[in-house]
């Protein structure tokens, strides 16, 4: 038998990889979504789905007309700006019309992804500057929370969804107040078992605290995400929660309540372990997520604002490079001492 | 028990748990493989100056006899692999695809291909300057990869003191079973080897480093070693790269080889188990390093095989002996899986350091599409030796060569850990290498 010369390609090694890809990872965190997202349209209905797709649309529409036309199937295919959209459209109120979550959604892409360079460039988390800019441009409107109908009046949307754009929304007579809004102005608790089945007014997907907390150990099994992240920020969380709460029960929330209420769940476990904008070195995420922890309690409990988990991030998010820089780790023989 | 613990020694960190892929090979007795027809010998096959060939074109050669002789102390000595003629001395295609100075030699197919050399003197008579002289002119160089000759560790500096010899029997490059199969079936020679060492050397105490996936090495070993000879094998952890030095006295001794020092100067000399048998070999019977042991498998060949392959047989040979390679074949590599040199052409010859030949089908080899560092941090966390291999990467691509050093890109070992776990496909440690070598040129431009 003779040998041929097969057509070879002289690659360089290592020519063994682990079988985890980027855009794998990417849909694992969809996948991960999933259950609190579904939870999420049980409670607010079609009107929940509607903003959540108005988001991803505004988020994909922008990604692919202003990618340049050989990257555009690339960008689109590693489904991060899919996931951007879904985050931004789980953080946005039941009720937000429709044309905000849109333009939210190309926000986010644009402001937040493209302008950096995109994928891995950014500083910030696209899907928290989508939000942060529609916290700021439509206070209202991302303030004004509908109760749920539950999955009984599914196709009831809300008056204000189908606002037209541009224009304001006029809302439903009946508004609920959020958990932490009810806490921070009218020192009243919500049962924490309604908090963790998500049965409270709040964003579409931030409620159930059960779902998002068993979406981030199914990604953490698959090493989708850092589990030191959440860990130390839900652990700061409580720690300094608990210390006020000792303090003064009356006047401050309990460490429970503070867990599960609000968006730190989804912001602890889905956002701030973004990888392009956390910290490459373990000790990096330790020290970020003890930072947004700390950032959390003084918004919540200090600040005006009864939610702070979306600015904590975002501060964050600035320190990054900067706590890469100093928790960089001391090269294996380097500085050691020799006679 | 002793695996056990083993398991819970701290080791070294970092490092990545790639899929062994011994299966293959692991039990597979060793085979010879006939001679052939035509031997090509590269000259320089080894750090340090290329050997200087002694012989001339047309000349007759007998199987072992002196080619060519060490050009330098950094240089060995070449023999030749079979009986025959020398055909021609000139410029061929070297394994990595560069041309360089090569011996070419007809066997003689009449010849019996009996080896006759003289044997060396007991080595117990030995200075451990005639020792090295010795060993230099056996031909041995380091066979764990790096090609370093053998002597060249053994010469020691001045008033370094040796406490501690280790054979490195980790083997962690996936496919290999080359060393498992040397270890299995010629403990004998490993022990003696380890014994003209030790006592040259004047060590305190030998040990024999084997990951734990080679138990039937590790008790062989064990049954082997004399109850009054101060040699101990060590069990370690599977995991890539153990079998690089430096990681290696880290799992073992737990010290850890200060960047810019040579283990030596801590004490300590390590060679592979492969170096030590083969040193055995040559003071046993004087047979100089000629024939080398190799790992045949990978998914693009019919009937993988552990070989022992004279110096200079050509890769398409020893593809043929074991039933040739897979129609789909797209990559055949020397070396593992992890750090070896892709072959350019079949006619490319076996050397030194071939410990074994890899066959890739297309789809084993398939580059995934790249994506941007989303910035994971995996390849951080793979990196043994602590570098940021993300930052290396970032700055190569926008070839900052000289920004990298700041980053210790000097350090890098080049053990592939990095490019392995990159989830986004980037080729960190080749952007690495083509930095360091770059850097190197410029460096030796400077002098
Ligand atoms: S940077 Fe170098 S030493 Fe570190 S993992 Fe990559 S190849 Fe290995
Ligand atoms: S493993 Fe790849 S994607 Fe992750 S940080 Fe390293 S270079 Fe970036």
């Amino acid at each position: 038998m003779n040998v041929t010369d097969p057509r070879l390609l002289v690659q360089p090694s290592p020519l063994l990889k682990q079988r985890m890809r980027t855009d794998q990872a990417m849909r694992d965190v969809l996948y991960a979504l999933l259950p609190a997202t579904l939870a999420g349209l049980w409670y607010f209905g079609l009107a929940a789905l509607l903003v959540i797709l108005s988001s991803i649309a505004g988020a994909l529409i922008t990604e692919w007309v202003f990618s340049p036309a050989q990257a555009r199937s690339a960008r689109l295919l590693d489904s991060s700006g899919l996931l951007t959209g879904l985050l931004l459209g789980l953080t946005l109120p039941p009720a937000l019309p429709l044309w905000m979550a849109f333009i939210g959604g190309a926000v986010a892409i644009g402001l937040g992804k493209l302008v950096w360079g995109g994928l891995g460039y950014n500083l910030f988390n696209p899907s928290l500057v989508g939000r942060a800019f529609l916290g700021a441009t439509f206070p209202i409107a991302m303030t004004t929370w509908s109760p749920g109908a539950g999955p009984a009046d599914f196709f009831q949307v809300y008056e204000s969804t189908l606002t037209p754009p541009f224009m304001q929304a006029s809302y439903d007579a009946v508004t609920a107040a959020t958990p932490l809004g009810l806490m921070k102005f009218e020192y009243q608790s919500t049962p924490l078992w309604d908090l963790v089945i998500g049965k409270t007014s709040g964003c579409i997907g931030e409620t159930s605290g059960l779902l998002l907390i068993l979406g981030g150990v199914y990604l953490a099994f698959r090493r989708g995400l850092d589990w030191r992240m959440p860990v130390s920020i839900l652990a700061s969380v409580l720690l300094f929660t608990g210390a006020l709460y000792l303090l003064d029960p009356a006047k401050y929330p309990g460490p429970l309540f503070s867990l599960f209420s609000g968006g730190l769940l989804i912001g602890a476990i889905y956002m701030a372990t973004d990888p392009v904008t956390s910290p490459l070195t373990p000790r990096g995420t330790w020290i970020f997520g003890v930072g947004v922890g700390l950032l959390v309690v003084l918004i919540r409990v200090f600040g005006g604002f009864p939610e702070g988990v979306m600015y904590a991030i975002l501060l964050m998010n600035s320190a990054t490079p900067l706590i890469d820089r100093y928790t960089q780790s001391r090269v294996f023989g380097k500085g050691i001492k020799t006679e | 028990m002793n695996a056990l613990a083993a398991l819970f020694k701290r080791g070294f960190s970092h490092g990545i748990h790639p899929d062994e892929l011994k299966d293959q090979t692991h039990a597979l007795p060793t085979q010879r493989m006939p001679f052939v027809e035509r031997y090509t010998l590269p000259v320089h096959q080894h750090l340090g100056a290329p050997p200087r060939p002694v012989v001339a074109a047309g000349q007759r050669v007998q199987r072992g006899q002196l080619v060519a002789e060490p050009g330098a102390f950094v240089s060995t000595a070449l023999h030749s692999p079979v009986t025959g003629w020398v055909r021609a001395i000139g410029p061929r295609r070297f394994p990595g695809g560069r041309y360089e100075q090569a011996i070419e030699i007809e066997a003689d197919r009449y010849a019996s291909q009996r080896l006759r050399v003289e044997s060396p003197p007991d080595w117990r008579s030995l200075s451990l300057e005639d020792f090295v002289s010795l060993v230099q002119h056996s031909g041995i160089v380091g066979l764990g990869g790096a090609s370093l000759p053998a002597h060249v560790k053994y010469s020691l500096r001045e008033g370094v003191k040796i406490k501690t010899l280790i054979a490195n029997g980790a083997e962690c490059e996936p496919y290999l079973t080359n060393d498992h199969r040397i270890m299995v079936e010629q403990p004998e020679a490993l022990l003696r080897g380890i014994e003209i060492l030790h006592t040259l050397l004047g060590a305190e105490e030998s040990i024999i480093g084997i990951e734990l996936n080679k138990p039937d090495a590790i008790e062989t070993l064990r049954a082997h070693i004399r109850s009054d000879q101060p040699i101990r094998v060590v069990p370690l952890r599977v995991k890539y790269p153990q079998g690089d030095s430096k990681m290696m006295i880290k799992s073992i001794l737990d010290v850890e080889v200060p960047a810019g020092l040579h283990a030596a100067d801590l004490g300590i000399i390590m060679n592979n188990v492969s170096t030590v048998a083969a040193i055995a070999d040559y003071f046993a019977s004087g047979m100089p390093y000629i024939d080398r042991m190799v790992t045949v498998s990978g998914p693009g060949i019919e009937y993988p095989a552990n070989l022992v392959v004279p110096l200079g047989t050509p890769v398409r040979e020893v593809l043929r002996f074991c039933g040739g390679v897979r129609e789909d074949t797209r990559e055949v590599v020397m070396g593992g899986p992890m750090m070896g040199t892709p072959v350019a052409s079949l006619d490319e010859p076996v050397i030194k350091s071939s410990s074994g030949l890899l066959a890739f089908t297309a789809e084993h080899i398939a580059r995934p599409t790249e994506y941007p560092c989303i910035r994971c941090g995996r390849c951080v966390e793979a990196c043994p030796y602590f570098l940021n291999p993300a930052r290396l990467a970032k700055l190569a691509r926008a070839r900052l060569y000289d920004e990298m050093k700041a980053f210790q890109v000097m350090e890098c070992v080049e053990c592939g850990s990095c490019t392995y776990s990159c989830p986004s496909g980037i080729p960190i440690v080749q952007m690495i290498r083509t930095a360091k070598n770059t850097l190197w040129a410029k460096k030796s431009k400077a002098e």
